[in-house]
Protein backbone atom coordinates (compact mmCIF):
# COMPACT_ATOMS: atom_id res chain seq x y z
CA UNK A 1 0.00 0.00 0.00
CA UNK A 2 1.49 3.22 -0.87
CA UNK A 3 1.17 6.37 1.59
CA UNK A 4 2.20 9.32 -0.21
CA UNK A 5 1.39 12.90 0.50
CA UNK A 6 3.31 15.09 3.01
CA UNK A 7 4.22 14.71 6.66
CA UNK A 8 4.50 11.88 8.92
CA UNK A 9 1.67 9.36 8.93
CA UNK A 10 0.51 10.43 12.34
CA UNK A 11 0.11 14.00 11.26
CA UNK A 12 -2.27 13.11 7.87
CA UNK A 13 -3.83 10.37 10.03
CA UNK A 14 -5.12 13.26 12.71
CA UNK A 15 -5.27 15.78 9.74
CA UNK A 16 -7.90 13.37 8.34
CA UNK A 17 -10.05 12.23 11.42
CA UNK A 18 -10.11 16.61 12.21
CA UNK A 19 -11.20 17.21 8.75
CA UNK A 20 -13.94 14.69 8.36
CA UNK A 21 -15.21 15.84 12.46
CA UNK A 22 -15.16 19.34 10.94
CA UNK A 23 -17.12 18.68 7.84
CA UNK A 24 -19.61 16.65 10.60
CA UNK A 25 -19.66 18.62 12.98
CA UNK A 26 -19.85 22.43 11.89
CA UNK A 27 -23.59 23.43 11.17
CA UNK A 28 -24.80 20.19 11.80
CA UNK A 29 -28.20 20.18 12.42
CA UNK A 30 -28.16 18.59 15.48
CA UNK A 31 -25.88 21.19 16.93
CA UNK A 32 -28.70 24.14 16.82
CA UNK A 33 -28.73 24.71 20.18
CA UNK A 34 -24.72 25.08 20.45
CA UNK A 35 -24.76 27.88 17.78
CA UNK A 36 -27.96 29.28 19.24
CA UNK A 37 -25.68 29.76 22.55
CA UNK A 38 -23.04 31.53 20.76
CA UNK A 39 -25.19 33.59 18.92
CA UNK A 40 -27.23 34.84 22.20
CA UNK A 41 -25.03 37.15 23.76
CA UNK A 42 -24.29 38.82 20.51
CA UNK A 43 -28.05 39.23 20.14
CA UNK A 44 -28.25 40.59 23.39
CA UNK A 45 -25.20 43.09 22.31
CA UNK A 46 -26.79 43.67 18.98
CA UNK A 47 -30.50 44.69 21.06
CA UNK A 48 -28.42 46.80 23.18
CA UNK A 49 -26.89 48.86 20.90
CA UNK A 50 -30.17 49.41 18.36
CA UNK A 51 -31.68 50.45 21.80
CA UNK A 52 -29.55 52.61 22.53
CA UNK A 53 -29.11 54.14 19.12
CA UNK A 54 -32.53 55.17 19.67
CA UNK A 55 -32.32 56.81 22.77
CA UNK A 56 -29.35 58.80 22.88
CA UNK A 57 -26.02 57.92 23.43
CA UNK A 58 -24.76 57.86 26.52
CA UNK A 59 -27.94 59.21 27.99
CA UNK A 60 -28.68 56.35 30.04
CA UNK A 61 -24.92 55.44 31.03
CA UNK A 62 -21.12 55.80 31.00
CA UNK A 63 -19.14 53.66 29.07
CA UNK A 64 -17.54 52.65 32.12
CA UNK A 65 -20.76 50.63 32.52
CA UNK A 66 -20.70 49.19 29.34
CA UNK A 67 -17.73 47.37 30.48
CA UNK A 68 -18.85 46.15 33.71
CA UNK A 69 -22.28 45.06 31.88
CA UNK A 70 -19.89 42.82 29.59
CA UNK A 71 -17.68 41.80 32.27
CA UNK A 72 -21.20 40.24 34.18
CA UNK A 73 -21.95 38.62 30.79
CA UNK A 74 -19.04 37.18 30.36
CA UNK A 75 -18.95 35.89 33.22
CA UNK A 76 -22.08 34.52 34.20
CA UNK A 77 -23.91 33.94 30.35
CA UNK A 78 -20.68 32.79 28.49
CA UNK A 79 -18.35 30.80 30.89
CA UNK A 80 -21.69 29.16 33.11
CA UNK A 81 -23.60 28.84 30.32
CA UNK A 82 -22.61 29.38 26.60
CA UNK A 83 -18.90 28.32 27.12
CA UNK A 84 -20.20 25.26 29.46
CA UNK A 85 -23.10 23.87 27.36
CA UNK A 86 -22.07 24.64 24.45
CA UNK A 87 -18.62 22.38 24.90
CA UNK A 88 -20.47 19.68 26.55
CA UNK A 89 -22.67 19.56 23.42
CA UNK A 90 -19.43 19.21 20.90
CA UNK A 91 -17.21 17.59 23.39
CA UNK A 92 -19.09 14.49 24.98
CA UNK A 93 -20.33 13.91 21.24
CA UNK A 94 -17.52 13.36 19.93
CA UNK A 95 -17.55 9.27 21.25
CA UNK A 96 -20.58 9.58 22.75
CA UNK A 97 -22.70 10.25 19.51
CA UNK A 98 -21.02 7.42 17.33
CA UNK A 99 -21.39 4.97 20.21
CA UNK A 100 -25.27 6.18 20.04
CA UNK A 101 -25.23 6.31 16.04
CA UNK A 102 -23.35 3.03 16.05
CA UNK A 103 -20.63 4.22 13.49
CA UNK A 104 -17.40 4.59 15.75
CA UNK A 105 -16.82 1.22 14.35
CA UNK A 106 -16.08 2.46 11.18
CA UNK A 107 -13.64 4.55 12.91
CA UNK A 108 -11.87 1.62 15.09
CA UNK A 109 -11.08 -0.22 11.81
CA UNK A 110 -8.82 2.00 11.02
CA UNK A 111 -5.24 1.44 11.11
CA UNK A 112 -4.45 4.07 13.20
CA UNK A 113 -3.23 4.58 17.33
CA UNK A 114 -6.89 5.12 18.71
CA UNK A 115 -4.87 8.07 20.99
CA UNK A 116 -4.32 10.06 17.66
CA UNK A 117 -8.08 9.27 16.68
CA UNK A 118 -8.74 10.90 20.22
CA UNK A 119 -6.52 13.91 19.09
CA UNK A 120 -8.31 14.52 16.48
CA UNK A 121 -11.71 14.32 17.48
CA UNK A 122 -10.73 16.54 20.23
CA UNK A 123 -8.76 19.09 18.04
CA UNK A 124 -11.63 19.03 16.06
CA UNK A 125 -14.34 19.72 18.60
CA UNK A 126 -12.16 22.81 19.78
CA UNK A 127 -11.61 24.37 16.60
CA UNK A 128 -15.46 24.43 16.33
CA UNK A 129 -15.78 25.72 19.67
CA UNK A 130 -12.98 28.31 19.12
CA UNK A 131 -14.70 29.78 16.26
CA UNK A 132 -18.12 29.60 17.62
CA UNK A 133 -17.35 30.92 21.10
CA UNK A 134 -14.09 33.09 20.68
CA UNK A 135 -16.06 34.59 17.80
CA UNK A 136 -19.03 35.47 19.66
CA UNK A 137 -16.89 36.83 22.30
CA UNK A 138 -15.13 39.34 19.79
CA UNK A 139 -18.44 39.96 18.22
CA UNK A 140 -20.50 40.80 22.02
CA UNK A 141 -17.58 43.00 23.19
CA UNK A 142 -17.24 44.81 20.07
CA UNK A 143 -20.96 45.56 19.52
CA UNK A 144 -21.56 46.12 23.50
CA UNK A 145 -20.00 50.27 23.09
CA UNK A 146 -20.35 51.09 19.60
CA UNK A 147 -23.13 53.85 20.52
CA UNK A 148 -20.86 55.49 22.33
CA UNK A 149 -19.32 56.13 18.70
CA UNK A 150 -15.59 57.89 18.74
CA UNK A 151 -15.50 57.54 22.04
CA UNK A 152 -15.65 53.67 21.79
CA UNK A 153 -13.53 53.38 19.28
CA UNK A 154 -11.24 55.69 21.45
CA UNK A 155 -11.82 53.37 24.16
CA UNK A 156 -10.64 50.19 21.90
CA UNK A 157 -7.59 51.65 20.16
CA UNK A 158 -6.05 54.52 22.78
CA UNK A 159 -7.94 52.80 26.16
CA UNK A 160 -7.45 49.52 27.67
CA UNK A 161 -10.64 48.17 25.05
CA UNK A 162 -8.16 46.13 22.75
CA UNK A 163 -6.23 44.96 25.32
CA UNK A 164 -9.45 43.53 27.21
CA UNK A 165 -10.64 41.74 24.39
CA UNK A 166 -7.43 40.18 23.74
CA UNK A 167 -7.92 38.82 27.78
CA UNK A 168 -11.94 37.82 27.32
CA UNK A 169 -10.64 36.05 24.13
CA UNK A 170 -8.18 34.17 25.63
CA UNK A 171 -10.45 33.28 28.24
CA UNK A 172 -13.53 32.03 25.70
CA UNK A 173 -10.46 29.80 24.19
CA UNK A 174 -8.82 28.62 27.66
CA UNK A 175 -12.83 27.61 28.84
CA UNK A 176 -12.57 25.96 25.25
CA UNK A 177 -9.56 24.06 25.90
CA UNK A 178 -10.36 23.31 29.49
CA UNK A 179 -14.38 22.25 29.43
CA UNK A 180 -13.24 20.67 25.99
CA UNK A 181 -10.84 18.39 27.29
CA UNK A 182 -13.17 17.49 30.85
CA UNK A 183 -16.46 16.70 28.34
CA UNK A 184 -14.14 14.80 25.77
CA UNK A 185 -13.21 12.41 28.93
CA UNK A 186 -17.08 12.42 30.22
CA UNK A 187 -18.20 11.26 27.04
CA UNK A 188 -15.68 8.31 26.78
CA UNK A 189 -16.65 6.94 29.98
CA UNK A 190 -19.90 7.95 30.84
CA UNK A 191 -23.24 5.90 28.68
CA UNK A 192 -25.07 9.58 29.66
CA UNK A 193 -22.84 12.78 29.79
CA UNK A 194 -25.73 15.00 31.59
CA UNK A 195 -24.85 13.06 34.88
CA UNK A 196 -21.51 14.28 35.34
CA UNK A 197 -22.44 17.46 33.42
CA UNK A 198 -25.02 18.23 36.24
CA UNK A 199 -22.00 17.63 38.63
CA UNK A 200 -18.98 19.62 37.30
CA UNK A 201 -22.05 22.38 36.47
CA UNK A 202 -22.95 22.54 40.38
CA UNK A 203 -19.18 22.38 40.98
CA UNK A 204 -18.37 25.45 38.96
CA UNK A 205 -21.01 27.73 40.03
CA UNK A 206 -20.37 26.54 43.79
CA UNK A 207 -16.65 27.88 43.74
CA UNK A 208 -17.22 31.77 45.01
CA UNK A 209 -18.84 30.21 48.18
CA UNK A 210 -16.17 27.43 48.93
CA UNK A 211 -12.99 27.73 50.77
CA UNK A 212 -10.08 29.01 49.35
CA UNK A 213 -8.30 25.13 48.94
CA UNK A 214 -11.86 24.37 47.50
CA UNK A 215 -11.64 26.65 44.44
CA UNK A 216 -8.46 26.00 43.18
CA UNK A 217 -10.29 22.43 42.33
CA UNK A 218 -11.98 23.63 39.01
CA UNK A 219 -12.01 25.78 35.77
CA UNK A 220 -13.90 28.91 36.77
CA UNK A 221 -11.83 29.79 39.56
CA UNK A 222 -8.91 30.32 37.20
CA UNK A 223 -10.65 31.76 34.27
CA UNK A 224 -12.16 34.20 36.31
CA UNK A 225 -8.47 35.40 37.75
CA UNK A 226 -8.11 35.97 34.05
CA UNK A 227 -10.64 38.23 33.46
CA UNK A 228 -9.62 42.31 33.05
CA UNK A 229 -12.57 43.50 34.97
CA UNK A 230 -14.45 42.50 37.96
CA UNK A 231 -17.53 41.88 38.46
CA UNK A 232 -19.04 43.10 41.82
CA UNK A 233 -21.26 40.47 44.04
CA UNK A 234 -24.30 42.09 44.86
CA UNK A 235 -26.11 41.70 47.70
CA UNK A 236 -27.41 38.80 49.55
CA UNK A 237 -24.65 36.72 47.87
CA UNK A 238 -21.97 39.21 48.48
CA UNK A 239 -21.97 38.25 52.41
CA UNK A 240 -21.76 34.82 50.96
CA UNK A 241 -18.93 35.11 48.96
CA UNK A 242 -15.39 33.52 50.38
CA UNK A 243 -12.35 35.20 48.76
CA UNK A 244 -9.39 33.77 48.31
CA UNK A 245 -5.87 35.25 46.70
CA UNK A 246 -6.22 35.66 42.54
CA UNK A 247 -3.82 33.13 41.18
CA UNK A 248 -0.85 34.91 38.66
CA UNK A 249 -1.74 34.96 34.98
CA UNK A 250 0.96 32.19 34.01
CA UNK A 251 -0.31 29.94 36.85
CA UNK A 252 -3.70 29.71 35.85
CA UNK A 253 -2.60 29.52 32.11
CA UNK A 254 -0.32 26.99 32.07
CA UNK A 255 -2.48 25.47 34.63
CA UNK A 256 -5.25 25.12 33.06
CA UNK A 257 -3.27 24.47 29.86
CA UNK A 258 -1.76 21.61 31.82
CA UNK A 259 -4.47 20.05 33.17
CA UNK A 260 -6.09 20.00 29.97
CA UNK A 261 -3.19 18.09 28.56
CA UNK A 262 -3.59 15.56 31.26
CA UNK A 263 -7.27 14.65 30.87
CA UNK A 264 -6.84 14.90 26.90
CA UNK A 265 -3.74 12.17 27.29
CA UNK A 266 -5.75 10.22 29.66
CA UNK A 267 -9.25 10.16 27.38
CA UNK A 268 -6.54 9.18 24.56
CA UNK A 269 -4.60 6.13 26.82
CA UNK A 270 -8.47 5.14 27.13
CA UNK A 271 -9.45 5.51 23.98
CA UNK A 272 -7.10 2.40 23.43
CA UNK A 273 -8.87 0.37 25.83
CA UNK A 274 -12.48 0.74 24.41
CA UNK A 275 -14.92 -1.82 22.65
CA UNK A 276 -17.42 -1.11 20.38
CA UNK A 277 -20.47 -2.12 22.79
CA UNK A 278 -23.66 -0.62 20.95
CA UNK A 279 -25.60 -2.07 23.52
CA UNK A 280 -27.04 -4.93 21.34
CA UNK B 1 2.78 -21.13 8.69
CA UNK B 2 0.53 -19.01 11.74
CA UNK B 3 1.05 -15.73 9.74
CA UNK B 4 -1.28 -17.12 7.43
CA UNK B 5 -4.09 -18.44 9.74
CA UNK B 6 -6.59 -16.17 11.69
CA UNK B 7 -6.15 -18.21 14.94
CA UNK B 8 -8.08 -18.57 18.57
CA UNK B 9 -6.34 -20.23 21.64
CA UNK B 10 -8.89 -21.07 24.14
CA UNK B 11 -10.55 -17.72 23.45
CA UNK B 12 -13.65 -16.84 25.38
CA UNK B 13 -15.63 -13.75 26.31
CA UNK B 14 -18.39 -13.27 28.77
CA UNK B 15 -20.70 -9.86 28.60
CA UNK B 16 -20.66 -9.78 32.50
CA UNK B 17 -22.21 -13.06 33.15
CA UNK B 18 -23.90 -13.80 29.89
CA UNK B 19 -21.52 -16.03 27.73
CA UNK B 20 -20.28 -14.77 24.61
CA UNK B 21 -18.19 -17.68 23.68
CA UNK B 22 -16.26 -20.24 25.29
CA UNK B 23 -13.27 -21.89 25.30
CA UNK B 24 -12.65 -21.54 21.04
CA UNK B 25 -9.98 -22.96 19.48
CA UNK B 26 -9.78 -22.35 15.95
CA UNK B 27 -7.58 -22.34 13.38
CA UNK B 28 -8.98 -20.46 10.18
CA UNK B 29 -6.91 -20.92 6.72
CA UNK B 30 -7.50 -19.08 3.54
CA UNK B 31 -10.57 -19.59 1.32
CA UNK B 32 -14.05 -19.45 2.31
CA UNK B 33 -14.91 -19.87 5.57
CA UNK B 34 -18.76 -19.41 7.16
CA UNK B 35 -19.61 -19.01 10.46
CA UNK B 36 -22.92 -20.94 10.77
CA UNK B 37 -25.34 -20.82 13.92
CA UNK B 38 -28.25 -18.91 15.19
CA UNK B 39 -28.52 -16.05 16.98
CA UNK B 40 -26.92 -15.54 20.03
CA UNK B 41 -24.64 -18.34 19.36
CA UNK B 42 -21.41 -16.06 19.10
CA UNK B 43 -21.44 -15.67 15.15
CA UNK B 44 -20.54 -11.87 15.93
CA UNK B 45 -18.79 -11.93 18.87
CA UNK B 46 -16.04 -14.26 17.10
CA UNK B 47 -16.21 -11.10 14.11
CA UNK B 48 -15.75 -8.39 16.59
CA UNK B 49 -12.70 -10.00 18.56
CA UNK B 50 -10.62 -11.13 15.23
CA UNK B 51 -11.11 -7.49 14.40
CA UNK B 52 -10.32 -6.33 17.46
CA UNK B 53 -13.59 -4.29 18.39
CA UNK B 54 -14.00 -6.44 21.66
CA UNK B 55 -11.41 -7.87 23.43
CA UNK B 56 -10.85 -11.65 24.68
CA UNK B 57 -11.62 -12.48 28.22
CA UNK B 58 -9.06 -15.24 28.08
CA UNK B 59 -7.16 -16.61 25.56
CA UNK B 60 -5.09 -15.37 22.53
CA UNK B 61 -6.34 -14.38 19.12
CA UNK B 62 -3.86 -13.73 15.53
CA UNK B 63 -4.53 -12.60 12.85
CA UNK B 64 -2.33 -13.32 10.44
CA UNK B 65 0.26 -13.50 13.06
CA UNK B 66 -1.23 -9.99 14.49
CA UNK B 67 -2.65 -9.36 17.95
CA UNK B 68 -6.22 -7.27 17.42
CA UNK B 69 -4.67 -5.28 20.19
CA UNK B 70 -2.53 -3.71 17.50
CA UNK B 71 -5.48 -1.74 15.34
CA UNK B 72 -2.86 0.61 13.85
CA UNK B 73 -0.90 -2.77 12.26
CA UNK B 74 -4.14 -5.24 12.18
CA UNK B 75 -6.39 -2.97 10.41
CA UNK B 76 -3.91 -2.70 7.13
CA UNK B 77 -4.89 -6.67 6.93
CA UNK B 78 -8.14 -6.68 7.70
CA UNK B 79 -11.57 -5.17 6.57
CA UNK B 80 -14.87 -5.74 8.12
CA UNK B 81 -18.39 -5.04 6.84
CA UNK B 82 -20.31 -5.13 10.26
CA UNK B 83 -23.77 -5.57 10.67
CA UNK B 84 -24.63 -2.25 11.96
CA UNK B 85 -26.53 -0.72 9.44
CA UNK B 86 -25.42 2.68 10.73
CA UNK B 87 -23.04 5.48 8.62
CA UNK B 88 -21.85 9.11 9.48
CA UNK B 89 -24.31 11.38 9.38
CA UNK B 90 -24.12 13.67 6.22
CA UNK B 91 -21.53 11.93 3.48
CA UNK B 92 -22.11 10.47 0.41
CA UNK B 93 -20.83 7.23 -0.49
CA UNK B 94 -18.08 8.35 -2.12
CA UNK B 95 -16.90 10.68 0.79
CA UNK B 96 -17.92 7.64 3.26
CA UNK B 97 -14.87 5.77 1.51
CA UNK B 98 -13.00 8.60 0.60
CA UNK B 99 -12.43 9.83 4.37
CA UNK B 100 -11.99 6.34 5.51
CA UNK B 101 -9.20 5.69 3.38
CA UNK B 102 -7.47 9.29 3.97
CA UNK B 103 -7.39 7.77 8.03
CA UNK B 104 -5.39 5.20 6.43
CA UNK B 105 -2.46 8.18 5.95
CA UNK B 106 -3.17 7.66 2.38
CA UNK B 107 -2.78 10.72 -0.73
CA UNK B 108 -5.55 12.55 -1.93
CA UNK B 109 -5.19 10.83 -5.34
CA UNK B 110 -4.65 7.57 -4.23
CA UNK B 111 -7.90 7.42 -2.06
CA UNK B 112 -9.72 9.00 -5.04
CA UNK B 113 -8.63 5.77 -6.93
CA UNK B 114 -9.46 3.38 -4.26
CA UNK B 115 -12.71 4.56 -3.64
CA UNK B 116 -13.64 4.53 -7.40
CA UNK B 117 -12.56 1.21 -7.72
CA UNK B 118 -14.02 -0.12 -4.44
CA UNK B 119 -17.53 1.19 -5.03
CA UNK B 120 -17.31 0.34 -9.28
CA UNK B 121 -16.39 -3.60 -7.57
CA UNK B 122 -19.93 -3.60 -6.34
CA UNK B 123 -21.87 -1.44 -8.87
CA UNK B 124 -22.50 1.82 -7.00
CA UNK B 125 -20.44 4.07 -8.77
CA UNK B 126 -23.74 5.82 -10.38
CA UNK B 127 -25.06 6.28 -6.65
CA UNK B 128 -21.62 7.71 -5.38
CA UNK B 129 -22.73 10.96 -5.10
CA UNK B 130 -25.98 10.71 -3.53
CA UNK B 131 -25.73 10.53 0.53
CA UNK B 132 -25.53 7.44 1.80
CA UNK B 133 -29.02 8.42 4.01
CA UNK B 134 -30.94 8.19 0.61
CA UNK B 135 -29.49 4.80 -0.24
CA UNK B 136 -32.28 1.60 -0.01
CA UNK B 137 -31.04 -1.25 2.18
CA UNK B 138 -29.70 -2.98 -0.54
CA UNK B 139 -27.08 -0.14 -1.57
CA UNK B 140 -26.00 0.27 1.98
CA UNK B 141 -24.79 -2.72 2.36
CA UNK B 142 -23.17 -2.89 -1.00
CA UNK B 143 -21.44 0.35 -0.24
CA UNK B 144 -20.30 -0.96 3.54
CA UNK B 145 -18.92 -4.34 1.67
CA UNK B 146 -16.88 -1.62 -0.61
CA UNK B 147 -15.97 0.50 2.79
CA UNK B 148 -14.32 -3.08 4.02
CA UNK B 149 -12.28 -3.59 0.57
CA UNK B 150 -11.36 -0.70 -0.25
CA UNK B 151 -7.97 -0.51 1.18
CA UNK B 152 -7.40 -4.35 -0.17
CA UNK B 153 -7.11 -6.36 3.22
CA UNK B 154 -5.82 -9.62 3.21
CA UNK B 155 -8.58 -11.04 5.48
CA UNK B 156 -12.66 -9.83 4.73
CA UNK B 157 -14.40 -10.09 7.69
CA UNK B 158 -18.45 -9.57 6.65
CA UNK B 159 -21.13 -10.35 9.05
CA UNK B 160 -24.28 -11.17 7.20
CA UNK B 161 -23.07 -9.74 3.73
CA UNK B 162 -25.87 -11.18 1.56
CA UNK B 163 -28.85 -9.43 3.99
CA UNK B 164 -31.21 -7.21 1.77
CA UNK B 165 -29.15 -7.88 -1.73
CA UNK B 166 -31.67 -8.45 -4.79
CA UNK B 167 -30.43 -11.54 -6.61
CA UNK B 168 -28.39 -10.04 -9.00
CA UNK B 169 -26.36 -7.82 -6.56
CA UNK B 170 -26.04 -11.20 -4.20
CA UNK B 171 -24.68 -13.49 -7.26
CA UNK B 172 -22.26 -10.33 -7.75
CA UNK B 173 -21.11 -10.85 -4.16
CA UNK B 174 -20.57 -14.12 -4.06
CA UNK B 175 -18.80 -13.61 -7.17
CA UNK B 176 -16.38 -11.38 -5.29
CA UNK B 177 -16.28 -13.70 -2.54
CA UNK B 178 -15.37 -16.52 -4.34
CA UNK B 179 -12.45 -14.24 -6.63
CA UNK B 180 -11.11 -13.26 -3.59
CA UNK B 181 -11.27 -16.67 -1.35
CA UNK B 182 -9.25 -18.06 -5.19
CA UNK B 183 -6.87 -15.04 -4.41
CA UNK B 184 -5.25 -16.90 -1.68
CA UNK B 185 -6.96 -14.50 0.53
CA UNK B 186 -9.63 -15.11 3.72
CA UNK B 187 -13.32 -14.06 3.36
CA UNK B 188 -14.95 -15.46 6.69
CA UNK B 189 -18.83 -15.19 6.11
CA UNK B 190 -21.27 -15.50 8.55
CA UNK B 191 -24.88 -15.92 7.01
CA UNK B 192 -28.23 -17.30 7.63
CA UNK B 193 -28.89 -17.72 3.89
CA UNK B 194 -27.95 -21.41 4.19
CA UNK B 195 -27.65 -22.80 0.81
CA UNK B 196 -25.53 -19.92 -0.24
CA UNK B 197 -22.71 -20.37 2.30
CA UNK B 198 -23.21 -23.85 1.30
CA UNK B 199 -22.14 -22.82 -2.38
CA UNK B 200 -19.43 -20.91 -1.87
CA UNK B 201 -17.90 -21.73 1.71
CA UNK B 202 -14.36 -24.01 1.63
CA UNK B 203 -14.82 -24.37 4.54
CA UNK B 204 -17.85 -23.74 7.88
CA UNK B 205 -17.83 -23.70 12.01
CA UNK B 206 -20.83 -24.31 13.37
CA UNK B 207 -21.36 -22.67 16.66
CA UNK B 208 -24.16 -23.09 19.47
CA UNK B 209 -24.52 -21.09 22.36
CA UNK B 210 -20.96 -19.86 22.44
CA UNK B 211 -19.16 -23.19 21.41
CA UNK B 212 -17.56 -24.41 17.86
CA UNK B 213 -19.78 -27.69 17.23
CA UNK B 214 -18.12 -28.67 14.24
CA UNK B 215 -15.42 -26.75 11.99
CA UNK B 216 -13.80 -27.86 8.59
CA UNK B 217 -15.36 -28.73 5.18
CA UNK B 218 -19.03 -29.16 4.42
CA UNK B 219 -18.33 -32.74 3.32
CA UNK B 220 -15.07 -33.50 6.09
CA UNK B 221 -17.80 -32.09 9.04
CA UNK B 222 -20.43 -34.31 7.58
CA UNK B 223 -18.75 -36.99 7.91
CA UNK B 224 -17.75 -36.42 11.69
CA UNK B 225 -21.23 -36.83 12.67
CA UNK B 226 -20.18 -41.09 12.07
CA UNK B 227 -24.10 -41.75 14.71
CA UNK B 228 -26.18 -40.10 12.40
CA UNK B 229 -27.05 -41.57 8.88
CA UNK B 230 -26.06 -40.48 6.06
CA UNK B 231 -29.13 -40.12 2.86
CA UNK B 232 -28.26 -40.57 -0.39
CA UNK B 233 -30.43 -40.74 -3.01
CA UNK B 234 -30.40 -43.05 -6.12
CA UNK B 235 -31.94 -42.74 -9.56
CA UNK B 236 -31.78 -46.09 -11.50
CA UNK B 237 -34.41 -48.10 -12.98
CA UNK B 238 -34.94 -50.68 -10.25
CA UNK B 239 -35.49 -49.24 -6.63
CA UNK B 240 -37.68 -51.95 -5.36
CA UNK B 241 -35.05 -54.46 -6.26
CA UNK B 242 -32.35 -52.38 -4.79
CA UNK B 243 -34.24 -51.98 -1.88
CA UNK B 244 -34.69 -55.01 -1.36
CA UNK B 245 -30.75 -55.93 -1.67
CA UNK B 246 -30.10 -53.14 0.51
CA UNK B 247 -31.99 -54.36 3.25
CA UNK B 248 -29.84 -57.02 4.07
CA UNK B 249 -27.12 -55.21 5.46
CA UNK B 250 -26.93 -53.74 9.01
CA UNK B 251 -25.92 -50.71 7.94
CA UNK B 252 -29.20 -49.43 6.51
CA UNK B 253 -31.25 -47.83 8.08
CA UNK B 254 -34.44 -46.73 5.95
CA UNK B 255 -35.34 -46.61 2.30
CA UNK B 256 -37.82 -44.63 0.66
CA UNK B 257 -38.91 -45.51 -2.74
CA UNK B 258 -40.21 -42.20 -4.86
CA UNK B 259 -43.47 -41.02 -6.48
CA UNK B 260 -42.13 -42.00 -9.91
CA UNK B 261 -40.56 -44.95 -9.55
CA UNK B 262 -37.39 -44.18 -10.36
CA UNK B 263 -35.55 -42.92 -7.41
CA UNK B 264 -34.82 -44.37 -3.65
CA UNK B 265 -33.92 -42.10 -0.85
CA UNK B 266 -31.67 -44.19 1.73
CA UNK B 267 -30.60 -43.49 5.47
CA UNK B 268 -26.81 -45.84 6.03
CA UNK B 269 -24.60 -45.30 8.58
CA UNK B 270 -21.57 -46.53 6.83
CA UNK B 271 -21.86 -44.66 3.33
CA UNK B 272 -18.09 -46.27 2.14
CA UNK B 273 -19.92 -49.64 3.02
CA UNK B 274 -23.29 -48.82 0.46
CA UNK B 275 -21.32 -47.43 -2.29
CA UNK B 276 -19.22 -50.95 -2.44
CA UNK B 277 -22.12 -52.91 -1.89
CA UNK B 278 -23.96 -50.81 -5.09
CA UNK B 279 -21.14 -51.61 -7.39
CA UNK B 280 -21.64 -54.82 -6.34
CA UNK B 281 -25.36 -54.86 -7.34
CA UNK B 282 -24.63 -53.06 -10.53
CA UNK B 283 -22.69 -55.78 -11.79
CA UNK B 284 -24.54 -58.56 -10.41
CA UNK B 285 -28.38 -57.63 -11.84
CA UNK B 286 -27.35 -55.08 -14.08
CA UNK B 287 -28.73 -52.50 -12.40
CA UNK B 288 -29.20 -48.74 -14.21
CA UNK B 289 -28.19 -45.94 -12.66
CA UNK B 290 -28.58 -42.56 -13.66
CA UNK B 291 -27.98 -40.27 -11.20
CA UNK B 292 -26.08 -40.53 -7.09
CA UNK B 293 -25.75 -37.46 -4.44
CA UNK B 294 -25.75 -36.79 -0.89
CA UNK B 295 -29.16 -35.67 0.06
CA UNK B 296 -27.72 -33.63 3.21
CA UNK B 297 -24.16 -32.80 2.87
CA UNK B 298 -25.01 -29.55 3.07
CA UNK B 299 -24.66 -26.68 5.94
CA UNK B 300 -28.11 -27.02 7.41
CA UNK B 301 -28.41 -30.87 7.48
CA UNK B 302 -25.47 -31.43 8.79
CA UNK B 303 -26.22 -28.46 11.43
CA UNK B 304 -29.93 -29.58 12.36
CA UNK B 305 -27.91 -33.23 13.44
CA UNK B 306 -25.24 -31.68 15.64
CA UNK B 307 -27.59 -29.14 17.35
CA UNK B 308 -31.14 -30.82 16.92
CA UNK B 309 -33.74 -29.36 16.97
CA UNK B 310 -33.79 -26.77 19.09
CA UNK B 311 -31.15 -24.90 16.59
CA UNK B 312 -33.33 -24.13 14.12
CA UNK B 313 -32.10 -21.61 11.92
Amino acid sequence: MTRLGNGPLWLRQIAAVLRLEMKKTFFSKRGWWIYCLAAGPVAITLLHWLFELRARAGANHRLGDDSIAFAALFQFFYLRATIFFGCMGIFSNLFRGEMLEKTLHYYYLVPMRRELLAIGKYLAGLSVALVLFVGSTAAAFLTIGRHFGPAWTDYLYHGPGLSQLGSYMLVAALASIGYGAVFLLCGLFFRNPMIPAAVVFVWENLNPFLPPMLKKISVIFYLRSLCPVEVPVPPPFSVMVIDADPTPAWIAVFGLLAVSLILLAYTAVSARQTEINYGE
Amino acid sequence: MSDSLVTFANVSRFYGEVLGINKVNLSIPPGITSLVGPNGSGKTTLMNLMTGLIRPTQGEIKVLGIAPDHPERLCTVIGYCAQFDAFPKGLTGHQFLYWFLRMHGMSHEECDRRTAAALERVSMTAAAGRPVAAYSKGMRQRVKLAQAIAHDPQVLVLDEPLNGLDPMARAETIALFREWGQNGRHVIVSSHILHEVDQISDQVILLSQGYVVAEGAIQGVRDEVKEQPMQILVRCNDPGGLAARLFLQDHMVEAKISRDRKGLLLRTTDADRFYLLLNQVILDSGLEVESIAPADDDVNSVYQYLIGEGGTL
